[in-house]
C-alpha cells in the first residue's frame, strides 16, 4: 500500500526564517519537511509521508486572514493530501490562532482530517477546540519531545480512519461533544459509588462537568409603550390548527412565522400547541394562555401599546438543544430588527 | 420497617385455561383477565397480547410498564390508595413475578408515549425488552377527553398487574431478599460510625401524562415527605407519566428502584441508608422554591451526611434538580445528582437547562437527543400511526419500509434517571 500524504503548516519562527521581525512573510510552500516536520516524519514514516510544508508569518496570517486562508488552501489542494497537520503552536497566541483557523478552513474546504497541537490556554484552543482535534501540549517549544509522539499517534488514527478515543485516551483538548456509550455498571450503582467516594473525601470523576452558563442581561425598559411596536415570540409551540410546518413535539428542527393580523382572539378552532412537553389541554382550549394575542389586541385598541406585530414566531422548546435555540433566535431577531420592532414578549410554557 | 421480597422467576408466558404458574411458566387465562380488568365505561375495547424477548415485535405507544406483585403478609395491599386501602405498606412479605411485566398501550393520549422493541438495536436501549410482556391494548370510546382516557388506561394497567400478581400468593419464591430500615434514632444507635445517607426521589408532576401518585395522592399536591424505602416496593408510588418516555419512571421502576436497591447493598456496611425524601417537580416557581426548601430542610432534619438526588424528566425539571442540589449542599450535605442530557443530535450543545458549580458530582444516563434507526418489525402491538408526532419523532420518522428514525428519547426507559440502565455519555 502506498504511503498516505501529509501537508504540514508551520510559522516563520519554526521554519528558521526569523522571529517577530519576519512575522510578515507571505505563505510559501516547500517540498518535504522543514523544522518540527523532521521529528513528525520520523514517527509516522511507516504509514505516511510529509510531502510538503507550508510556511507563513504569524502577523501576515492574522492581519490578512481571508487572503491567507485562500492562498494556503490552494497550496494544500495541489498536493491532494490525506491529512493536514498544523503546528504545534504551544502557547504562542497568534501562531495558535493561525493553526486553528487554517486547520478548520482546510477541513471545511477540502474535507480531509486535520490536526494541530497547542497549550490549553492558547487563545486558539478555545476558539477552535469545538471544530478540530487539538493535541494538548506544554507551553513552550521545550515540550516538543512530548508533543510529537502524541500528535503522531492521533495523526495515524485519523489517517487510518480508526475510532478516536476520549480526550484522556488520545491526549486532545476536549471538544465539548457528548457521545453515548454503555457503561460497565448501571447508573444507580455508579451514583452510590460516587457518593461513597465523595463522603470519604476520595477523588471521583463527575460524568458531566457543569458548563459555563450563558446568562442574558435584560435590555433597558421601554420609555413609551404607547408608541412601541410589540412582537410575540414563543417556545410554547402555538401554531395554526393542523401544525402546517410540522414543528416537532420535541427537539424542534425549525420555527414557524405566522400571520395574526386577522385575529383578535386565538381559539380552539384556529390554533393549537405542537409542544409535547407539557399538559396541552389548557393551551389547546385557549391558545391565548400561551400566546396572549387577546390581551395585546385589547391593549392595542386602548392605546396602551402602539401596535402588535403582524407576525408571531413559534417553536417548541421541549428537548430542543441550546445550539438550535440560539440559531433560531439569531434569525428571528434579524427579521424583527428589519421590521423595526421595539420590544418582544417571549412566552414559554 | 422490614420487608421480605420473594421473587418468583418466570421463564415464559403463555395463554392457558387458567391463570397460574407451573414450572416457571406463567399461564394467563385471557378471558378471565379481560373480565377482571374490563368494565370501564370509557374504554371501547381491550385486548391482551404477549411479547417475548427476541421476538420481532414493536410495542407503541407505550404508557406504563408494571411488575405484577402481591402482598402476602403484613399491612395493606399492593398499590395502596390506588387499588387497595391506604394502609401504610412496606413491611411483612411481598411476592413479585420476575422477568414479566404488564405493558399498557393503545391509541395515543398525547404525543408523548414511548416505544419498546423486543429485538434489534432499539431493544438494547430499553430495559423492558428483556421481559416477557403481557401487553394490554385499550382503546377509548369515541370523543373521550384526554384526562379521562389517560386515567382509564392507567387504572387498567394496575388492575392487570394486581390480577397477575395474585398467582404468586401461594408460591414458594425462588429467592427471598430482606430489606430493613429502622426508625432513625434506632438506626443511628445501631450504626453510630456510618455516614447517614438519604435518597431524594424527585417525581414529575406537571399535568397530563406528566403525573405521579403517592399513596393515591396526585404528587403535585404534596409537600416533600419521608418514606421508608420498602414502601416503594409495595407500590406506594405509581406512574401516570410517560411523556418523552426515555427518562420517565414507569411504575416498574418505582417498584424496582435501582438507587434504593444499591443503597441497601451498602447499608450497614459502608453507609447507613436512613430513608427516602419524596418530592415533586411542579410548574410554578413558588412550588419549586417550597419543595426544594423542604427537601433541604428534611435532609438536615434527618441528619444526613450524604444524599443522592434523582431527577425525572428534563428541561423545566432541571431547575428543580439544581435547586435541590444547591440547597442540600448548602446544608453541608454531600450530594450526587442523577440526570440525563439533551445535548442536541450532534452532542455539541449544553446538556442541561440549569447549572450550578455545587453540582460537582453528576451521574448521567446518556444524551436523549441521539438518533437511532429502528428496523421494521414483523408485528406491531398498538399502532405506529403517531410515530412522526411522538416526542423524539419528526416529520418522516416513520419510513415506507416500516423502519423508524427517532431520537432515543422516544424509547421507553432509554435514559432513565434513576440509573436503571447502563447508558451514559462522555465528552469528546
Amino acid at each position: 500500500m502506498s504511503k498516505k500524504k501529509v501537508v504540514h503548516y508551520i510559522n516563520q519562527f519554526f521554519a528558521g526564517i526569523g522571529g517577530e521581525e519576519k512575522a510578515d512573510v507571505k505563505p510559501e510552500i516547500r517540498e518535504g519537511v522543514v523544522g518540527p516536520g523532521m521529528a513528525l516524519k520520523g514517527t509516522i514514516k511507516e504509514d505516511a509521508e510529509i510531502v510538503a510544508t507550508i510556511i507563513c508569518g504569524d502577523s501576515y496570517f492574522n492581519e490578512n486572514i481571508e487572503e491567507a486562508k485562500t492562498e494556503i488552501i490552494e497550496m494544500v489542494r495541489k498536493y491532494d493530501p490525506d491529512l493536514f497537520i498544523a503546528g504545534p503552536a504551544f502557547n504562542a497566541g497568534r501562531y495558535g490562532v493561525a493553526c486553528g483557523a487554517i486547520a478548520k478552513a482546510v477541513n471545511d474546504e477540502l474535507g480531509i482530517p486535520v490536526l494541530t497541537g497547542m497549550y490549553p490556554e492558547n487563545p486558539g484552543a478555545d476558539m477552535f477546540k469545538k471544530n478540530i482535534y487539538i493535541v494538548e501540549t506544554g507551553n513552550s517549544a521545550a515540550a516538543m519531545r512530548k508533543a510529537i509522539p502524541a500528535m503522531s499517534s492521533l495523526a495515524l488514527k485519523l489517517l487510518k480512519g480508526e475510532e478516536i478515543g476520549s480526550p484522556e485516551e488520545d491526549n486532545y483538548i476536549a471538544r465539548g461533544i457528548r457521545r453515548n456509550y454503555f457503561a460497565e455498571e448501571r447508573g444507580a450503582t455508579r451514583a452510590v459509588n460516587m457518593l461513597i467516594k465523595k463522603l470519604k473525601g476520595e477523588d471521583f470523576v463527575t460524568e458531566y462537568p457543569m458548563p459555563d452558563f450563558d446568562r442574558v442581561d435584560p435590555n433597558d425598559a421601554i420609555k413609551d409603550l404607547s408608541k412601541s411596536k410589540i412582537a410575540l415570540v414563543t417556545s410554547g409551540g402555538i401554531v395554526p390548527k393542523g401544525n402546517p410546518d410540522k414543528i416537532e413535539s420535541s427537539s424542534a428542527s425549525k420555527y414557524g412565522k405566522y400571520d395574526i393580523s386577522g385575529f383578535s382572539d386565538l381559539t380552539e378552532a384556529d390554533h393549537e400547541t405542537a409542544h409535547g412537553g407539557y399538559d396541552p389541554v389548557y393551551a389547546n382550549l385557549d391558545p391565548d394562555r400561551v400566546l396572549p394575542v387577546d390581551v395585546l389586541r385589547d391593549m392595542e385598541n386602548e392605546g396602551v401599546i402602539g401596535e402588535l406585530h403582524k407576525y408571531f414566531y413559534s417553536t417548541v422548546g421541549n428537548g430542543t438543544s441550546v445550539a438550535n435555540s440560539k440559531k433560531y433566535a439569531a434569525e428571528i431577531a434579524k427579521e424583527l430588527k428589519a421590521d423595526c420592532i421595539d420590544a418582544v414578549i417571549l412566552t414559554s410554557t | 420497617m422490614r420487608l421480605e421480597l420473594g421473587k418468583v422467576f418466570i421463564n415464559d408466558v403463555k395463554f392457558g385455561d387458567s391463570t397460574k404458574v407451573e414450572n416457571g411458566v406463567l399461564y394467563v387465562n385471557k378471558d378471565e383477565m379481560l373480565k377482571e380488568i374490563g368494565g370501564d365505561e370509557n374504554i371501547k375495547n381491550i385486548d391482551i397480547e404477549l411479547a417475548h424477548p427476541g421476538e420481532e415485535i414493536r410495542i407503541t405507544p407505550v404508557k406504563d410498564v408494571i411488575e405484577p406483585r402481591v402482598k402476602v403478609e403484613g399491612q395493606g395491599e399492593i398499590f395502596p390508595g390506588v387499588l387497595g386501602k391506604v394502609d401504610t405498606v412496606g413491611s411483612g412479605r411481598t411476592h413479585a413475578l420476575k422477568n414479566v411485566a404488564v405493558v399498557t398501550a393503545g391509541k395515543i393520549v398525547g404525543f408523548q408515549e414511548g416505544i419498546i422493541d423486543m429485538t434489534g438495536p432499539g431493544a438494547e436501549y430499553t430495559p423492558f425488552s428483556k421481559l416477557h410482556n403481557i401487553v394490554v391494548v385499550a382503546d377509548p370510546v369515541d370523543g373521550l377527553k384526554q384526562y379521562e382516557h389517560e386515567a382509564a388506561v392507567r387504572m387498567i394497567g394496575f388492575k392487570a398487574a394486581k390480577y397477575l400478581g395474585e398467582v404468586a400468593r401461594n408460591i414458594e419464591p425462588d429467592e427471598v431478599k430482606v430489606y430493613e430500615t429502622e426508625p432513625i434514632l434506632e438506626s443511628v444507635k445501631k450504626y453510630p460510625d456510618l455516614p447517614k445517607v438519604g435518597y431524594v426521589y424527585m417525581l414529575q408532576t406537571q399535568g397530563l401524562l406528566h403525573d405521579t401518585y403517592v399513596y393515591g395522592v396526585d404528587a403535585k399536591k404534596i409537600v416533600p415527605t419521608i418514606l421508608y424505602p420498602t414502601e416503594m416496593m409495595d407500590g406506594a408510588i405509581v406512574s401516570g407519566n410517560c411523556v418523552s418516555a426515555c427518562d420517565k419512571n414507569p411504575t416498574y421502576v418505582h417498584l424496582n428502584n435501582g438507587i434504593i436497591e444499591d443503597l441497601y447493598e451498602k447499608h450497614g456496611k459502608e453507609i447507613n441508608f436512613v430513608g427516602v425524601i419524596a418530592t415533586n417537580e411542579t410548574v410554578y416557581l413558588a412550588d419549586k422554591e417550597r419543595s426544594s426548601n423542604w427537601t433541604a430542610k428534611l435532609a438536615k432534619f434527618l441528619g444526613l451526611d450524604g444524599a443522592i438526588v434523582s431527577q425525572e424528566g428534563f428541561g423545566n425539571p432541571d431547575t428543580d434538580l439544581i435547586m435541590n442540589c444547591k440547597k442540600i449542599e448548602n446544608e453541608g450535605i454531600k450530594t450526587v445528582i442523577v440526570t440525563d442530557e439533551y445535548a442536541g443530535r450532534d452532542g455539541s450543545s449544553q446538556s442541561l437547562a440549569d447549572a450550578d458549580p455545587k453540582a460537582d458530582a453528576v451521574v448521567t444516563n446518556g444524551n436523549a437527543n441521539e438518533t437511532i434507526i429502528l428496523p421494521p418489525m414483523k408485528k406491531i402491538i398498538g399502532t405506529t400511526d403517531y410515530v412522526d408526532k411522538v416526542a423524539g419523532g419528526f416529520d418522516g420518522s416513520l419510513r415506507k419500509d416500516g423502519s423508524i428514525e427517532v431520537e432515543i428519547q422516544a424509547i421507553t426507559g432509554a435514559t432513565n434517571e434513576t440509573g436503571f440502565g447502563k447508558l451514559s455519555s462522555k465528552g469528546f
